[in-house]
């Protein structure tokens, strides 16, 4: 992961955060499985609501927690975060305890009235997810009428005077040759850029072998952000520091090292791209909380441990990949110690030739509220 | 304002530390950014600053080794810039 807007530490600490830390450094929250969109690479499936979330109280004590825990910010995700009545109760309890909420939405409960009241709290960064910077592109992955529904909150919150906020992007095979206009975008609002990997997770196993960028398009993407430090990254194309000199931030996967999960009926996962019970390290209900988890849990424990290089050992390039994304890895049935399925000099590749596709892990259908085909919504967007 | 040696410093009243065995996390509620101390020395020295007539004083009231007094100095000065800690 990336401190984003950190002052860039020397490899040695990155070596001692592989050890954890007493609290998450990146933590995500995800208060709902419910959104208004069915994205095609939705990390969580979402799309219902499930009955067990969090209440608002259980999500207060999940706040006082990070508060002892002196976790100083959380970015709270979904699921559409808004829909959540008590949404903004839980953001301005958070803010009053000293927990610094980072907030993603697709802009649908952003008017100007929610844009002005963002604009009024200190301590709140919002962020805004378009996945093309034209309605073509963007909606035949996020759904019809979601790039107008984006552009209309970022006029609001613009007008409001929020300042700046962060536009953020996953990119894909179909929108990397839009970089450039994506920041003409961000610049035109003073909002920052973000762009992260694509990860075959939750509905994204199932549209990722469609949507990841080429080998050819990820050196382009490597060069234009080797020349952009102010775009961030959030730390996510570690793997593509294999090109040449290391991307700005850690370059460690962070799974449950610095990074962590909270799901909306809380429990907790060694990363936000791996939803999957091998990977669950448990439940914010159980005694002792998300402290006790954090810094008891077996499966955390384990990702803290130093990790063979497997097939990667002989590699000269390891030190800077890393040997890649674990939940990439493991959402496309390839070992975890071994080659990113995007590594750079093609050995992922040559290792997802040999995946028998039916033995993937299976994430399931989630909170999906019908099965969603990248086709189908392609289809829906062009009517 | 560039980092003064000589001149007292104190933690700036929007930043909290988090203790780590690393040394610590330290980070500022208002420019929300987010530093590191890298050594439980640094930590020392940096809690230490408000109670010294300067940063040169708290370094030694911290039992920083001459020879690492530069490096230490260094540290600080980027703290000050990132608005860690404010001369007083």
């Amino acid at each position: 992961m990336r401190a984003e807007g950190a002052v860039r530490p020397r490899p040695g600490l990155a070596e001692r955060f592989k050890r954890g830390l007493t609290a998450p450094i990146c933590l995500t929250w995800e208060l709902t499985y419910a959104c208004n969109l069915q994205c095609v690479h939705c990390l969580s499936s979402s799309g219902r609501r499930d009955p067990g979330e969090l209440s608002t109280s259980e999500c207060m004590r999940v706040v006082d927690e990070l508060e002892r825990m002196q976790v100083f910010y959380v970015n709270i995700g979904g699921g559409e975060p808004t829909l959540r009545p008590d949404f903004w109760d839980l953001l301005d309890y958070s803010v009053g305890h000293h927990v610094g909420v980072k907030f993603s939405t697709n802009g649908v409960r952003l008017d100007q009235r929610a844009a002005q009241r963002l604009a009024r709290t200190g301590y709140v960064d919002v962020q805004i997810s378009i996945d093309g910077a034209t309605a073509d592109v963007n909606d035949a992955v996020r759904g019809a009428g979601s790039f107008a529904m984006a552009r209309r909150a970022m006029e609001a919150l613009a007008e409001a005077g929020f300042g700046e906020f962060k536009i953020s992007i996953v990119v894909t095979r179909h929108n990397v040759s839009q970089l450039d206009e994506f920041k003409q975008i961000a610049d035109a609002y003073g909002a920052r850029l973000r762009v992260t990997r694509l990860r075959p997770s939750g509905r994204g196993a199932d549209s990722w072998h469609d949507l990841h960028p080429t080998a050819a398009q990820q050196r382009l993407l490597y060069a234009w952000l080797s020349e952009r430090p102010d775009v961030l990254t959030g730390d996510s194309f570690f793997h593509l520091s294999a090109l040449g000199a290391p991307l700005p931030g850690l370059n460690l996967c962070g799974a449950g090292r610095v990074v962590c999960l909270i799901d909306p009926v809380g429990d907790v996962y060694a990363c936000p791209f791996v939803l999957h019970e091998e990977f669950r390290a448990g439940n914010v209900r159980e005694p002792g909380g998300f402290t006790r988890l954090w810094r008891e849990s077996g499966l955390l424990l384990r990702l803290r441990e130093p990790s063979a290089a497997g097939a990667c050992a002989s590699c000269g390039l390891f030190d800077a990949c890393q040997g890649g994304c674990m939940a990439a890895k493991f959402f496309t049935g390839l070992p975890l110690d071994g080659p990113d399925p995007e590594c750079v000099l093609g050995h992922g590749e040559r290792a997802l030739a040999g995946v028998c596709l039916p033995d993937r892990p299976q994430a399931g259908p989630g909170h999906s509220r019908r099965p969603v085909f990248l086709g189908q919504i392609a289809a829906r967007a062009a009517t | 304002m560039s980092f003064d040696l000589h001149r007292a410093y104190k933690l700036n009243p929007a930043v909290a530390i988090r203790p780590e065995p690393f040394g610590a996390l330290v980070y500022h509620f208002g420019n929300r950014r987010l530093s590191f101390l890298k050594s439980p020395r640094l930590v020392a020295v940096v809690r230490m600053l408000e109670s010294r007539v300067s940063a040169a004083d708290a370094l030694v009231a911290a039992g920083v080794p001459a020879p690492q007094q530069a490096r230490y100095a260094a540290a600080l000065a980027a703290l000050a810039d990132a608005e860690v800690i404010d001369a007083c």
